[in-house]
This record gives structure tokens, C-alpha cells and sequence, in this order.
């Protein structure tokens, strides 16, 4: 542990939602001051992820930058926080995210139910609570943080959203919060574990080493393992997520996709793998199965959608499967780029569900049906959509393709035939990303999209840091691995997994 | 001795409890409730001489504390109830409901 | 002290092309040679926009100057190359670290070899030729700049592919010729019929993707290595049945790439894109990447006689059916997109002979690069004379029109069907002479192929230059300028003179180093083969001549024909099985899944909500708003708990 004077991971934590609680005191009527105070605060936030980004350092592998404070004693309850590659990753991701989301949603806050100061402050405050999750060490402390991400997005759904918001936040909310439910359980039965082993703790680093009972370990995987796969969401426990897109502002869609659907993800590879390595092995084959069914399913369901956020949720619903696949491949190139695919699965949705946002903000309608022959009248729209098509169906040279190659090549050495099946999405992704935009840009221009615009210099802005990280991760993705490798390689070890060797080399030392 | 009491206050009670389940105007309920709660004072107090000591006297004052002051509240809303609806019925009084 | 004469054997007898030595000198430049283009393409696209008027008017310049840039960039490079002994003619430029994870190391590497550099001249060669024609042919076009911006990036990824020392290199390259082949033929996005002629391109070739990929996935776990040296390396290694997957996965990206049955749909439909295009990527260069591919991994191919096997049928069914489909077509550019199909089909076949056909593949694919991008544009200058009409039935009697494109075109016309003396009456007698040393059906079924050959270009021929004029009203046919005439003298020029590479044996001996080369065996003496073709041809030429050239060609095409021309007007059937096998069926298959997601997901979902609904609605019906049944149930709790107290007391 390298202690730190400076609590750097708390300043970052609460810059965001500092900002928020100062969002909530500004007069009312100051609608513009809102929204620079809220870009002004989530670029501080941005600010302070690269100071901390700077003091990382990259060969080591457990946490860094640790704040460790006692909070319950009776329950071995700390406040602690900690950052690795892994969470690095996530952290950085969300960062960029925020202000650019906030940025594109200049506009969407006024039609709300409440002022575009809250629908900004609730967005700080998820910003925030992200982060936490992604920095917390005391697995309490982030179950409090994962439940309460639920709060701020159940706001901004309900308030702010389109038709159909009221339903689709509430059965985001209770769908959400059953899975938190059975993650509660297990982390009772965690304390219960804990404190018969010796003094109850719900630190991370007492935790991983804890024995305890085959089944007592598989039970407790299934705890934590049904909420994440809710959030992330694997199939067929994905249908709030479709419902929750359409309704929701492009904003908001991209902070719970990109962003609060990832610590699903980033559970399962910090809290299943590290506190039940034994029972992730047992579950493997499961999850394996469920996650390719996710990839094909979603995929073909995308492909069959008429409403353009459905499809990318279905498409989120796609990929979400991969990085499943990837984290319980058990190799190290397909966890790391499961880790890799969420940081760029997050750049790409975003640019996807924002360009779209622009697009259907312009002509008012969700439908592909109601679109063609846009590109003629908005070539700058278009050619960003194809970009961030292109990068949802992992065109090499942008940086979706390298972690979704890396999940297939590291899950095919592990089991080839799951990795034949998800290598099959490929096509399928091809078709849904091509046909929407074939239906809604090309062929001739329609009477009734005459009147929409082209992109203008806020909207571009928004989206121009997404391009240039998609296609420049792309083609040298190697910084961000050299981040997520370490932590990946001690995640495995401690599961006690190996990869497999390549027949070549087992054959050369069959021969010695 | 004492068993005469109990019987009384049995009595008294069954009465009160079987006025409460049966009658519908709602002073005659209310009246029936200041019933029970009479006898069980008649049953505290006769507990109290049987053991010879105070515990049943001091729980009698609070039951009696607590009737006048239900009796407040209680008469209140029946009147208000009385004023609005023009009855004392108290089935008529079944708006809360599912 | 054994080990070390041991390593040393080990590096004596490893061939030359399995050692590149690192770039130095001149070879720094490979990289630079994708990078212009690629560079001239960012700035042609993004330079998007009503204030860029100056770029719009000489962004053309600047994209033709990139691609020139690359050629001569090429032209230096190979130059260097001959000047080195054949040993040393591999260079590798390790650019930097793409993907490290723990053992899969995949570097940005190029490798410069015999085999790239032929590639590296006809691609930026040819690209350059097109680049200029297009000036011309894309003058009227509003959007002409970013039409040049696509054909640089084409350009770029063309190179990432044969330059690539990697295959998952390779693989970017791969994709990326996809992406422009994508954003060409859909080039006139406000035509339907184009950008779905797009979208199935690129669908059709991811599903050859899948094929490529998992190839590079199985190296991964087989070898632990996917770059070209450590592959080859490696391979001996395996079992043979993983050399005949690799050989087959890699076959089928190949098929997607090259259009090679049955993966060949799209490329009929991809005419819909401007004819440039068509000339460039759908007939000189991208389309033969799956022949490439095939030449490049040699290696693998010689642990398995099966998937050789199913190379050299692939490719005569293609051979076959691209000739059958050229036959039948009216439209000058599906006619000639079939004879592409059916020439592609020809190299498959001598790729999968092995050392005995690989240099003759490459061989008849630079002359074919040659002839058929010349012939293609010498199309597209007919179209531009005829106001964009394709219908070969309305063309006829152009040839005193239009001298120059006439002139070109005849070279070409001459070189395809193997006329002696002409580029390709070499490189094709060389295959079908190897596929007779294979095996004698498949060289009488190539044979043939060649006769056929004869008699649809030369059926192309008449209808289109000689036969009398069937053109539409108003039409005025017109000599195209010299901006596009100029690159079609050069490519017929090429057409004409590229056989003499083969002279003396040039292009196997340059290429053994990569591909190793076999001479095979004849029964009978080359001359006579030589003979027996050209005597073929001269029959498909007699047989075209009988049925169009002697009587007038009707300007509609004759409803009532055989079997045999309905299925090859309608592309042998290929959308049709596609349709009923694929398309309807995953239509059906969405529909459903969307059906079972709505009602038996979500539908479980909601009735695990529904059912606590309804359990808390039957439950609230307790309360029924009467005081009496509440003190009703106190009083039976009352007695409830008194009977238990008593009970448990007086038990």
C-alpha cells in the first residue's frame, strides 16, 4: 500500500457531487449559470482524474492512492478507497463521459418536469456515486454506492425523459433494486462468514483471502452475481434496459449505459472473481452460455427494431455479452480485453446514442421508418453516426475491434466453440448497425425530413473527443493495456487459472 | 368474593364487546367501548384488593386517563362525522376502505 | 557442443522469405507509402463542408498526387529490391507494439517481399491510372473531393493488406478495403438500389470475415503467434487436421473478399457504384485479396491436400458460374463483373495447385488487373458518352464513335479471351496447363472456361462497338477527353505487354523465395495445349459472331430463352437461395425473437409484477371500511391468543 497525504480519491469522488449540491442552492431562473457550473465542475472532476492518473503507477499491480477510515466497527464496515488498473480505467472513461454528455444535453433539461439545474445536478451526483463505486475497496461501502447510483438516474429517467418515462424509471428502479436485494443478502451472509472466520471485516483485501464453504462460496456468488448481471445486463435479465433507453434523454441513456451498466461488469471481475475465484469457475460454463446467447440475441433483436434507441440498447445487450464472455474466459487476453471493452463499449455507445439523440431531436421521431436520405442534408450527422456505427461493429482500427478480438482469440483458446458462436455476432452486428443506417440515411431524401439540420459547433464539440479516442485507441491501444494488464494478470492468479499453452509449444516441449 | 367481581366485569365486558359488534349508531358503540373499559378497570381494582397491593388501582387511574381523553377525540369526530352526514351510523362511515 | 551447428542448420535451411531483415535504407519509406494516401485521405473527407470551395476545386490534385506519391514511392522500392540478391529480398518494418496481452504479441508490421512489391506496383499503379480517369468521369459530381478522399483511403487499406507482415494486420487492411468498397459503391447514396448494393457488400463479406478471424483466433491457440514468419514457423507443428481448418477458414474469407461461390452475390449488385470504382476495386485490385491471401499462406496450404482440394473447386465453380452469368447479362457492367468473377476463379484455381500454380496466379492477376480495369473504364467512357445507359442492347455501332475507347477496349477484349502474343494468352494457357498436370477434368472444365471466355466478351464486343445502332433518342454518343482516354492507352498498353513478364520464367523465379515453385509434368509438349486452347477460343469467338454479329441484336432482351439464360440473368439463382435460405428465414427468426422477448422475457417479468399485484389486490379486499368486522377480527385475535395461552398453560 502506497499512503498518500492528499486524499485524492475523496477530493475526486466528491468534486462532482459538491457540484451538484451547488447546483441545487443556485437561484432559480439561472438556467445557462447551471449549465456552465455543471460543465465547469465535471471539467474539474476531469481535471483531478488526470492528476490522479499521473500518480499512478503502472507496474503495480494491487491498489494505490488508499484512504482507509473505520465507519461501523460493530459490522467491520470501512470507509476505503483504492484505485487499480482496472478501476483506472473506468474512472478515466467516466470522466471523459460527463462533461461530454453534459455538453451534448445542453438543451434536453428544459422540457423536464423539474429545472435544468437539477437534471444537471442529478447527473454530477451519478457522476459522483460512479466513482465511488469504482474506487471502493470495503465491499459495503460499494454496495451503499451501487445502490444509490439507482437514485439520481431513477430522476433523471422519470423527470426528464419521453413518452412512457414514469413507467420505464420505475421498472428500472424495482428491477434494479431486486437485484440489489439479493446482493444485500450476500453481503449479510458475507459478515456472517467473516466474523466466524475472526473479527468481521468487509475490506476487500480480508475478504479475497477468507475460506469458506464450497457452498457457502457458490451461494454468495449467486448473490452478488444475479445483481451485476441485472445491471450489466446479461440475458434474460435485459428487458428494463430497452424500455429504460427509449424513455430516457440521450444523456441519460449514455450515463446508465456507458457508465452505470459498467460497474455490472466491473463487479463481476472485482468482487465475483476476487472474493469467489472458486465458485466463478464452478459458474463459468453458465455465465459462458448465458453471455453468448446474449451476444446472438441481442444482436438479432437489434436488427429486427424499428425504434433507433431500442436498437441500441439491444446492441448494448450484444455487447455487454462479450465483455461477460471475456471476464469469465478466464484468460488474460480475453479479461483484459473484457476490462478494454468496457472503456470503449462506453465511447462508442455514447457517441452512438448521442448522434442519434441529435438526429431525433430533429426530426422528432424515434422511428427508422419515419427517416431516409438524411446524409443529403446533414453530411457531418451522418458521417459521425457511420463512425460510431462502425465502431459498434468493431471495424478494425477502431478501438472496439481490439478488445472484442481479444475477448474472441483469449475465449477461443479456453472454448472454441463459444468463441465460434460470439464470433458469428460479427455478422450480425454488420447488419443491424448497416441497416439502420441505410434506412435512415441513404436513398432518396424525404418531404418530411427536408427541414433537418446539420450538427452545429456545440454538437460537434461534443462528439469530436469520442471520434478521436475511438479511432485512436484503435490504432495504438497499447497505453490503456498496459494499464488493465496488471490488474488482470493478479485478478487470474488469484482464481488459479492459467492460459492455456499454444499446441505448438506444448508439443516442442513434448519432443524435449 | 372476588370471583363475584370477575363475574361482574366478565358480564359488563361480554355486553360492551357484543354492543360493539352488533349496534350501529355510534354513540352506542362509543358507550359500549367506555363499557369494557369500565369493566376491566372493575376487574383491575378487585385484582388490586385479591393482592393487596396498588399495581391494578394505578392501571385503573391510567385507563381512566386515557378514556377521558378518548372520549374527547372520540365524540369530536362522531359529532363532525354527525354534522356532515346527518347520521351516526357507522357503517355509513366506511369510506376507508380498499 | 551439438546445439549450436544444429541452429545454424536450422537457419540454413529455413527459406529465404521466412527470415525478413529489419528496414533500413530506403524500406523506411514502406510505411510512408500507406501513410500519404492515408493522411490526403483524412484532410479530402473532413475538409467537409460548404466553406471549403478551394479544396473542392483541387482536392481531386491533391489525391491523385498522394496516390501518385505511393507509386513512385513503389517504383523506388522495388527497384531496390531487384538490385538485392534473392535471399534478401524480405524486409520487415516493425513499426510499433499494436496489442500486447500477455502472449498474444501482435506488432504493427509490414513486410516488403517479392510478393508485396508486385502488389505495392499494380495497386498504386492501376489506383494512380483510375485516380486521373476520374477526374474526368467524376467532373459533374458535387461531391467529387470526398469521392477522391474514399479512393485514397481504398488506397491505404489496399496496402495495409499486402503490406502486412501480421494477419491480424492483414486483417485491418482487410476490413478496411471493406469499409471503402462500402463507401464507394454506395458512393450515390440517394440511389436505393446503391446503398443496399452497399450494405450487402459489406454484410456478405463480414460473413468471410468470420472465416478469417476465426483462422486467426485458431493460430492464436495453436501457434501462439499470428504474424506471418512465426506462422509459417510454427505450422509444421500442428496436426494436419488444424492445417486443413486454417486452410478452409481462410478460404472462406477469401470467398467473401474475392466473390468466389457462394459467397460471390454481391459483387454483380456492386456495380452500382460509379464505374472507377468498379474498375479499381471490384476488378483490379481488392477483389483478387482473397488470392492473395491464399498465395500469402502457402505455408499452410502445403500440410493440406484438402483444403487445396476445396480451393481448386471453389474456384472452378466460380470459374464456371462467373462465365455462365457473363453470358447471359445485358448490362455492360454486370457482364463484366461475371467475366471478373470467372477470371478470379481461374487464379483460385491455380492457387490451390500450390507451388505448381501460385506464381501463375499472381501472374494472370497483374495481367488481369491490367486488361479488366481497362476494360472496365473503357465501359465507363462508353457510359459517359451514352448518358449513363448500361443496356448493351441500346448501345451498337460505337466503335467509329468513339476510336480511342474502341481501340483500348480491343486490346483488352484481346488479352482476356487469350488471343497469342497478348498478355493474357500467357498467364492463362500457364494455368490451365497446371490444372491439366493436376488433374484432367479440371483442366478440360478450364478449358472450356476459355472458350466461354471468348464467346461472352466477344458477344460484348458486338453488342456494344460493331452491330448497328439501337440507341435511345436523344442520345449522342461522344469521344471521352483526354483525361480519361490518357489511362486507358496506358492500360492497354499494359494489356498488351504484361505476358512478357513470364518470359524467361521472370515471374516464378521472382517469387520463388515466397511461394517455392514446382514445375509440373505434361504428358504431351506446352505447344500443343497452346493450340488446343486458342482453337477453343477461336470457337467461342465463331459461336458469338454467328448469333449476334450476323443477325441484328434485338434493342429489348427476348423474353422467351432457355432455362440456361433466365438462370444467368438472374445471377444463377444466387439472391434467390440467399433469400429463401437466409434472409427470409432470419427475417422470421427476428420477428419471432422480438415476439418471445416482449412476451416470454418480459412477459416473465411481468408476471412474476403482475402476480404480486394481483395477490395484494385480493388480499386488500379485507378491508372492508366497517369498524364491526375490524373489532370483529380483534376480538378473534383476542381469542385466538387466549386459547393458545390457556392451552399451552393447562398442557
Amino acid at each position: 500500500m502506497r499512503g498518500s497525504d492528499v486524499p485524492w480519491l475523496t477530493i475526486l469522488g466528491l468534486a462532482p457531487i459538491v457540484g451538484g449540491v451547488v447546483l441545487a442552492l443556485l437561484p432559480r431562473g439561472r438556467a445557462l449559470l447551471a449549465k456552465q457550473v455543471a460543465l465547469g465542475f465535471s471539467g474539474l472532476t476531469l481535471v483531478l482524474v488526470l492528476v490522479v492518473a499521473a500518480q499512478f503507477d503502472l507496474d503495480g499491480s494491487g491498489y494505490q492512492l488508499t484512504e482507509q477510515v473505520d465507519w461501523i466497527a460493530a459490522f467491520g464496515v470501512h470507509y476505503a478507497l483504492g484505485m487499480n488498473g482496472l478501476g483506472l480505467t473506468l474512472v478515466v472513461m467516466t470522466a471523459i463521459l460527463t462533461p461530454v454528455v453534459i455538453l451534448a444535453s445542453w438543451e434536453d433539461g428544459d422540457g423536464g418536469r423539474w429545472s435544468s439545474a437539477s437534471f444537471f445536478a442529478w447527473m454530477l451526483v451519478l457522476e459522483g456515486l460512479a466513482l465511488g463505486a469504482f474506487m471502493a475497496t470495503d465491499v459495503f461501502l460499494f454496495y451503499v454506492l451501487f445502490e444509490a447510483t439507482l437514485i439520481p438516474l431513477y430522476f433523471l429517467i422519470g423527470g426528464y425523459g419521453g413518452l412512457g418515462r414514469q413507467s420505464a424509471a420505475l421498472k428500472f428502479l424495482v428491477y434494479n433494486l431486486l437485484g440489489g436485494l439479493v446482493m444485500l443478502a450476500a453481503v449479510v451472509g458475507l459478515y456472517v462468514v467473516s466474523s466466524r472466520a475472526g473479527s468481521p471485516s468487509y475490506l476487500l483485501s480480508d475478504l479475497m483471502d477468507l475460506e469458506m464453504g464450497t457452498w457457502t462460496e457458490r451461494l454468495l456468488f449467486i448473490g452478488f452475481m444475479v445483481a451485476f448481471a441485472i445491471k450489466a445486463p446479461l440475458w434474460p435479465l435485459h428487458t428494463w434496459l430497452p424500455g429504460a433507453a427509449k424513455a430516457a434523454t440521450p444523456g441519460s441513456s449514455v450515463l446508465m449505459v456507458s457508465v452505470l451498466d459498467k460497474i455490472g461488469t466491473f463487479g463481476m471481475l472485482r468482487f465475483c472473481l476476487g472474493l469467489f475465484p472458486e465458485a466463478s469457475q464452478w459458474a463459468s460454463p453458465v455465465v459462458i452460455t448465458l453471455a453468448v446467447i446474449s451476444i446472438i440475441y441481442g444482436a438479432l433483436l437489434a436488427i429486427g427494431e424499428d425504434d433507433i434507441r431500442r436498437l441500441i440498447a439491444y446492441t448494448s445487450v450484444s455487447h455487454f455479452g462479450f465483455i461477460i464472455l471475456g471476464i469469465f474466459a478466464f484468460t488474460t487476453q480475453s479479461t483484459t480485453g473484457a476490462a478494454l471493452y468496457m472503456f470503449n463499449h462506453g465511447l462508442s455507445t455514447a457517441a452512438l446514442f448521442l448522434v442519434t439523440g441529435f438526429l431525433i431531436a430533429r426530426r422528432g421521431s424515434a422511428s427508422i421508418a419515419d427517416y431516409g436520405g438524411v446524409q443529403k442534408v446533414a453530411p457531418v450527422l451522418a458521417g459521425i453516426l457511420l463512425l460510431a456505427g462502425l465502431s459498434s461493429l468493431s471495424l478494425p482500427g477502431l478501438s472496439p475491434f481490439v478488445s472484442e478480438f481479444l475477448v474472441l482469440a483469449g475465449t477461443f483458446t479456453r472454448s472454441t466453440v463459444a468463441a465460434v458462436f460470439a464470433t458469428l455476432g460479427i455478422v450480425l452486428a454488420a447488419l443491424y448497425i448497416l441497416l439502420m443506417y441505410q434506412r435512415t440515411m441513404t436513398g432518396p431524401l424525404r418531404e418530411d425530413n427536408r427541414h433537418v439540420t446539420d450538427l452545429r459547433g456545440r454538437e460537434i464539440a461534443s462528439l469530436a473527443p469520442m471520434v478521436v479516442l475511438i479511432i485512436g485507441l484503435g490504432l495504438y491501444p497499447q497505453p490503456l493495456l498496459n494499464v488493465i494488464q496488471p490488474t488482470v494478470d493478479a485478478t487470474l492468479q488469484h482464481v488459479g487459472v492459467t492460459d492455456p499453452a499454444p499446441v505448438s509449444t506444448e508439443a516442442e516441449e513434448g519432443s524435449r | 368474593m372476588t370471583d363475584h367481581y370477575i363475574t361482574l366485569s366478565l358480564l359488563l365486558f361480554t355486553i360492551g364487546a357484543v354492543g360493539v359488534l352488533v349496534r350501529r349508531n355510534a354513540i352506542v358503540v362509543f358507550m359500549c367501548v367506555e363499557l369494557m373499559l369500565n369493566a376491566t378497570n372493575l376487574a383491575f381494582v378487585t385484582f388490586a384488593r385479591a393482592h393487596g397491593n396498588l399495581d391494578g388501582q394505578i392501571a385503573a387511574f391510567l385507563v381512566m386517563v386515557v378514556a377521558a381523553a378518548e372520549v374527547v377525540v372520540g365524540l369530536a369526530i362522531i359529532v363532525s362525522i354527525f354534522r356532515t352526514r346527518r347520521s351516526a351510523s357507522v357503517d355509513d362511515a366506511s369510506l376507508l376502505k380498499y | 557442443m551439438t546445439a549450436p551447428t544444429d541452429l545454424l542448420l536450422a537457419t540454413e535451411q529455413a527459406p529465404d522469405a521466412l527470415a525478413p531483415v529489419a528496414a533500413s535504407g530506403v524500406f523506411v519509406l514502406i510505411a510512408v507509402m500507406i501513410l500519404v494516401p492515408l493522411v490526403s485521405s483524412a484532410l479530402l473527407v473532413l475538409g467537409d463542408g460548404p466553406r471549403f470551395d478551394l479544396a473542392d476545386k483541387r482536392g481531386h490534385l491533391l489525391g491523385t498526387a498522394a496516390s501518385l506519391a505511393s507509386f513512385v514511392i513503389g517504383v523506388v522500392l522495388f527497384v531496390t529490391l531487384l538490385g538485392r540478391d534473392a535471399g534478401d529480398r524480405s524486409i520487415e518494418q516493425n513499426l510499433f507494439a499494436w496489442i500486447h496481452v500477455g502472449g498474444f504479441q501482435v506488432d504493427m508490421t509490414f513486410l516488403y517481399d517479392p510478393l508485396s512489391a508486385l502488389f505495392v506496383l499494380l495497386i498504386t499503379g492501376v489506383g494512380t491510372l483510375i485516380h486521373v480517369y476520374s477526374i474526368g468521369y467524376m467532373e459533374h459530381d458535387p461531391r467529387r473531393r470526398r469521392f477522391f478522399g474514399f479512393l485514397n483511403l481504398f488506397i491505404a487499406a489496399m496496402l495495409t493488406l499486402v503490406l502486412a507482415g501480421d494477419y491480424l494486420v492483414l486483417f485491418l487492411g482487410w476490413e478496411g478495403v471493406g469499409l471503402a468498397s462500402y463507401l464507394l459503391i454506395g458512393f450515390w447514396q440517394h440511389k436505393q438500389s446503391a446503398a443496399v448494393a452497399a450494405k450487402k457488400a459489406f454484410v456478405v463479406n463480414r460473413v468471410g470475415d468470420v472465416g478469417l478471424a476465426l483462422a486467426i483466433m485458431l493460430m492464436f491457440a495453436q501457434l501462439g503467434t499470428t504474424s506471418f514468419v512465426g506462422v509459417a514457423e510454427g505450422i509444421e507443428q500442428v496436426s494436419s487436421g488444424t492445417a486443413t481448418a486454417l486452410g478452409l477458414l481462410l478460404l472462406l474469407g477469401a470467398c467473401g473478399k474475392s466473390a468466389q461461390v457462394p459467397l460471390q452475390s454481391w459483387l454483380l449488385d456492386a456495380m452500382e457504384g460509379p464505374t472507377p470504382v468498379s474498375a479499381l476495386i471490384h476488378a483490379a485490385t481488392m477483389v483478387t485479396a482473397g488470392v492473395y491471401l491464399v498465395v500469402r499462406s502457402n505455408f499452410i496450404y502445403e500440410g493440406t491436400e484438402a483444403a487445396r482440394t476445396a480451393v481448386v473447386v471453389v474456384g472452378l465453380v466460380t470459374l464456371i458460374a462467373g462465365a455462365w452469368i457473363g453470358c447471359a447479362k445485358d448490362d455492360i457492367k454486370k457482364a463484366l463483373a461475371g467475366s471478373t468473377m470467372s477470371q478470379i476463379g481461374y487464379m483460385m484455381l491455380a492457387a490451390g495447385l500450390g507451388p505448381a500454380g501460385y506464381a501463375y496466379a499472381i501472374f494472370h492477376l497483374i495481367t488481369h488487373g491490367f486488361f479488366k480495369a481497362n476494360m472496365f473504364l473503357g465501359a465507363g467512357s462508353v457510359m459517359h458518352g451514352m448518358d449513363d445507359e448500361v443496356d448493351m442492347r441500346r448501345y451498337g455501332g460505337l466503335a467509329r464513335l468513339m476510336p480511342l475507347t474502341f481501340g483500348t477496349f480491343a486490346m483488352g477484349y484481346l488479352a482476356i479471351i487469350g488471343f497469342p502474343g497478348f498478355s493474357g494468352f500467357f498467364s492463362k494457357d500457364r494455368i490451365i496447363e497446371a490444372a491439366f498436370a493436376e488433374n484432367v477434368f479440371v483442366g478440360i472444365a478450364a478449358a472450356l472456361g476459355a472458350g466461354v471466355t471468348a464467346f461472352y466478351m466477344t458477344r460484348l464486343m458486338i453488342m456494344t462497338f460493331l452491330s448497328s445502332r439501337r440507341w435511345k433518342e436523344n442520345a449522342h454518343p461522344h469521344e471521352s477527353p483526354a483525361v480519361m482516354t490518357a489511362p486507358l492507352v496506358v492500360l492497354a498498353v499494359a494489356s498488351v505487354l504484361g505476358g512478357f513478364l513470364v518470359l524467361g520464367g521472370w515471374i516464378s523465379d521472382w517469387l520463388t523465395p515466397v511461394t517455392g515453385y514446382e514445375t509440373h509434368e505434361l504428358a504431351v509438349p506446352a505447344w500443343v495445349f497452346s493450340v488446343g486452347i486458342t482453337v477453343l477460343v477461336a470457337i467461342g469467338v465463331a459461336v458469338a459472331w454467328a448469333t449476334y454479329g450476323r443477325r441484328d441484336v434485338p434493342s429489348t432482351a427476348p423474353e422467351k430463352v432457355s432455362f440456361v439464360t433466365r438462370a444467368g440473368r438472374r445471377d444463377l439463382y444466387g439472391d434467390a437461395v440467399n433469400e429463401a435460405v437466409l434472409m427470409r428465414p432470419g427475417d422470421q427468426a427476428t420477428r419471432g425473437l422480438a415476439v418471445f422477448d416482449r412476451i416470454g422475457v418480459d412477459g416473465a417479468v411481468r408476471a412474476v409484477t403482475g402476480g404480486i399485484g394481483a395477490t395484494s389486490s385480493l388480499l386488500r379486499r379485507a378491508q372492508t371500511g366497517f369498524v364491526r368486522s375490524y373489532s370483529l377480527t380483534i376480538f378473534g385475535g383476542a381469542l385466538i391468543v387466549l386459547v393458545a395461552v390457556l392451552a399451552v398453560n393447562l398442557a
